[in-house]
């Protein structure tokens, strides 16, 4: 069964990313801006009956009844979606899969992520703890591979960009370029955290190496934010006679969770991810008028690029060297500018991609607005190249 | 932990950092790393070794995993030199590497390259297992160039 053409992203909204929150809760913050995007669409409440949201600390269980009850809604699909930052493509994916099949019609689907300021009584508090907000992680991660200081994720994308390198060859130069253009973005995005900010290649080469070989602006700057989705069927988005996102192609991959057990550093399970959404879709990788590609760091979007068929492995260097990636150019990449640039906010950050993909193909970007932007490809990345989630939006279903 | 492998902690000098936490299926690994010996699990059906210890093989359902002895022989798969560390407790540490072992039997294994030249490690350099005892209980295995 394919879910081509049978549902559509018809509201979506978004909070400026911001450094650090005050107090807030993430039971707020999710409903919030999913009240928000379920005005966007134009519905009532009432006609929410299904919603995706992401596992948070603050309630350790049951946390989709949690937001329904808060939020006043009456769902028949209640489901949480644990992808990490691939959480948010994820999140469409099973809406679009519940609502194809028949489960229920319109769901909204809610990342957030609050970040409060280190107090002098101790560290600060994950906000999202994953699948059920568990904060105690005993997994193999916890056992072979925290002991050895491989915590967090620049390590294991610095290992991914050294093996890169040992295998096919990138000038940092390269790697830089997607930093810059995706600052360029944001310039023209007011809501991104460093609007107002450009950088060259040159500041990018001499900001500090954190983890060899990967610099300072070739990773993404943690902050607080939210965003929201509504998707709904095909049948009632063409009745808002409004510009709608359709879900033309779906896809996920997952084959690991920890990186020092990934089938390969160099070839990713975005490929079976991206594989599958275009079959989907129908379309080829050349008409896609704007790619929203997971930017953890500079090296996730050349690996994304090849593995998603827009380069052959080992060209996607010189295809970055070749392709002007702003908004404005030929291959238009992140036009909100992408989490390096717009910030990463948790699952919000992931989340970030769907929204700007969809205001791209609605054609209400503003000031970023890529041309005749008929097919839009997102993918969604968690953990250390371990979820995947893939998908084609376009204009018409 | 860059240079050389650390003294050991002191009631003065406790030891900080995140443990392991054996769990029954890879109990027998820590415990032979305590007497610096490396153990793999093996698959009966495939041959093919196994790292980390599982309690089911991976390679089919109506397998059954052995453990043996590893050569303690491996390369260095990638690697990576925190110039930042990767989590507060490795803040006297910096620079240290962070390295996926690719053992001479197959796995991979994620640990520290420690009493090495951090400038000389390279992909494909011969590394050979070294033990950390890091705790009087705990014991990490490590990896160290092989001498040329």
């Amino acid at each position: 069964m394919s879910l081509r053409g049978k549902s559509a992203i018809v509201g979506i909204a978004e909070f400026k990313p911001m450094r650090y929150t005050e107090g807030a809760t993430t039971l707020g913050m999710l409903a919030e801006v999913a009240r928000d995007a379920i005005a966007d669409a134009g519905f009532e409440l009432g006609e929410i009956d299904g919603i995706c949201v992401e596992g948070f600390a603050e309630a350790p269980f049951e946390a989709p009844a949690t937001i329904v009850e808060y939020l006043g809604l009456d769902v028949k699909f209640a489901e949480i979606v644990d992808l990490g930052g691939a959480s948010g493509a994820g999140m469409v994916v099973r809406a679009a899969a519940a609502i194809s099949a028949g489960l229920c019609e319109t769901v909204v689907c809610t990342t957030a992520t609050r970040r409060e300021r280190r107090t002098t009584e101790g560290p600060k508090r994950s906000a999202s703890a994953g699948f059920s907000g568990r904060r105690v992680d005993r997994t193999p991660v916890t056992e072979f591979d925290a002991p050895y200081g491989a915590i967090g994720a620049n390590y294991g994308y610095a290992m991914i960009a050294n093996r890169y390198m040992y295998e096919y060859g990138v000038k940092p130069e390269t790697l830089a370029k997607i930093a810059v253009a995706q600052r360029y973005n944001a310039c023209h995005n007011p809501d991104a955290l460093f609007f107002g900010q450009p950088i060259t290649i040159e500041d990018v080469l001499n900001s500090p190496v954190i983890v060899d070989p990967l610099h300072l602006l070739e990773i993404v700057m943690p902050v607080a934010g939210a965003a929201a989705v509504v998707v709904t069927s095909a049948r009632k988005a063409k009745k808002l006679k409004k510009p709608a996102a359709y879900v033309l192609g779906a896809g996920g991959h997952t084959t690991h969770r920890s990186i020092t057990f990934a089938p390969s550093l160099t070839t990713t399970a975005i490929k079976g991810s991206a594989d599958q959404a275009f079959a989907m879709a129908g379309i080829r990788r050349r008409d896609i008028d704007v790619a929203s590609i997971y930017d953890c760091y500079t090296i996730t979007v050349l690996l994304t690029i090849e593995d998603a068929g827009f380069a052959k492995k080992g060209r996607g260097g010189a295809f970055i060297d070749e392709h002007n990636l702003q908004f404005d150019g030929d291959f238009p990449l992140n036009p909100h500018g992408g989490q390096l640039s717009f910030g990463q906010a948790g699952a919000a950050g992931g989340m970030s991609h769907v929204t700007e993909a969809a205001r791209q193909v609605m054609g209400r970007a503003r000031g970023r607005q890529v041309k005749k932007c008929e097919f839009a490809f997102v993918n969604g990345n968690g953990g250390i190249m371990s979820d995947q989630a893939s998908l084609i939006l376009g204009r018409n279903s | 932990m860059s240079d050389e492998t650390p003294a050991p902690p002191t009631a003065a000098r406790p030891y900080k950092k995140p443990l392991p936490e054996p769990m029954t299926a890879s109990r027998p690994f820590w415990d032979a790393a305590r007497e610096h010996r490396l153990l793999l699990q093996r698959s009966r059906k495939t041959g093919k070794y196994l790292f980390y210890p599982r309690g089911v093989s991976p390679f089919a359902t109506d397998d059954e995993l052995e453990w043996v002895e590893a050569s303690g022989r491996g390369t260095v798969y990638s690697y990576t030199l925190a110039r930042r560390p990767t989590a507060p407790q490795w803040g006297d540490d910096c620079p240290y590497a962070i390295a996926i072992i690719e053992l001479e039997e197959g796995p991979h294994m994620t640990a520290n390259l420690v009493d090495c030249d951090l400038d000389a490690v390279k992909i494909g350099m011969p590394v050979v297992a070294t033990y950390s005892d890091v705790t009087p209980e705990v014991t990490l295995v490590n990896f160290r160039p092989v001498a040329t």
